[in-house]
């Protein structure tokens, strides 16, 4: 009964992915988007680099980096947490 | 609509990506092999996630001896580089919740780690 | 613990894997590549050694208290970074004009200039200290529990 309403379940997701894929713009003809070709003009003139994607990540979106370093941190703690054991000192009264 | 249906194949794999790991989390029943299915359905959504800003006959966004032409999106790459790096913190948890189960269980199946007593 | 053999060309690659990865780390903003990228470069070569050798002989060049105290110094100068221009915006690039790392390049295809960028340069080496540590101490604490109980502090 499981395997059953399982398999339903994943036909329905397969078919709705690929019909949803088939609606979109043709691959290579985007809409106009004024955000980027802002940031490709004007990138050399106000962060002074060479590299767009390196400044859109540290610079135009930088409060997004902080983020992520965060969570990086907080995972790494996470790990460190739950894989450690505690030496028990055998000699308590 | 139907006279000009796009055919654009790298959102059809994509798509076919995440739906194959969907398929493997419902059914499978060993730990690390749903692992590897959310490892598989991140990698089709970054590669959902590049290919949005793709121009016909563009160059990398990198303004070092570029050949003249159309340059591609540079906001979706910078995107896509946030999320591989969260879905790297996520397994990292994961593997050591295995790591712990196995310990505590001595089995892999996630069947046997149901009920949940001390 | 593997062969003579894979311990000795192990010893000898990981100098160039870590100098391929600083450089990876360094040129952020003249090649594609950034912090995030030269510090998972560094990671690989640190995992190639623990395939190569023991754990426990690992743990004595690797401490973990001196790795948790790198990734902190990286995220307190990440942050101090964003804080220093607080004046005009949150994130500001106060270096762009002034003799640090602030050279303008002229707009169109030019050959790179290391000295540009601003505020990046230095942001990209905090970001590759702080990926180095944290990965490399994820590495090293599953390794150990999996083979001997003794991971303290």
């Amino acid at each position: 009964m499981r395997k059953v309403v399982g398999l339903i379940a994943f036909l329905v997701l397969l078919g709705f992915l690929v019909w949803g894929v088939l609606l979109i713009h043709p691959f290579g003809y985007p809409s106009p988007a004024y955000m980027d070709d802002y940031i490709i003009e004007n990138a050399q003139e106000e962060t002074g680099n060479n590299n767009v994607v390196a400044s859109v990540v540290f610079d135009y979106r930088g409060f997004d980096t902080l983020g992520e370093a965060t969570i990086l941190f907080t995972a790494v703690t996470g790990v460190l947490l739950v894989l450690r054991t505690l030496k028990r000192k055998e000699e308590d009264s | 609509m139907m006279e000009q249906v796009p055919l654009n194949f790298p959102f059809l794999a994509a798509a076919l990506l995440v739906g194959i790991a969907f398929f493997i989390v419902i059914f499978k029943r060993n730990l690390i092999k749903l692992i590897m299915g959310i490892a598989m359905m991140a990698s089709g959504v970054n590669l959902f996630l590049v290919a949005l800003g793709y121009r016909a006959g563009g160059n990398a966004p990198i303004y070092t001896d570029v050949p003249p032409g159309p340059m591609v999106f540079p906001v979706p790459q910078a995107l896509t580089l946030t999320s591989i790096v969260i879905s790297v913190a996520v397994l990292a948890l994961m593997l050591t919740m295995v790591i712990r189960i196995y310990r505590h269980t001595g089995s892999l199946d996630s069947e046997k780690s149901r009920r949940m007593k001390g | 613990m593997l062969s003579k053999m894979v311990r000795t060309v192990a010893n000898q690659l990981i100098v160039f894997i870590v100098i391929f990865g600083l450089y990876v780390i360094a040129h952020g903003q003249v090649t594609p590549g950034g912090g995030f990228q030269g510090g998972a470069v560094i990671v690989s070569g640190v995992v190639m050694l623990l395939v190569a050798f023991n754990a426990r002989e690992l743990k004595k060049s690797l401490r973990e208290s001196r790795l948790s105290i790198m990734e902190s110094t990286g995220a307190l100068i990440f942050a101090a970074l964003a804080f220093a221009g607080i004046a005009t915006a949150f994130f500001y690039n106060l270096l762009v004009g002034t003799p640090i790392f602030g050279h303008v390049p002229p707009t169109g295809a030019n050959p790179g200039d290391i000295w540009t960028g601003g505020v990046v340069p230095l942001m990209n080496l905090a970001v590759g200290i702080k990926v180095v540590a944290g990965l490399s101490a994820v590495v090293l604490a599953m390794a150990l529990f999996s083979s001997g109980e003794e991971v303290e502090e």
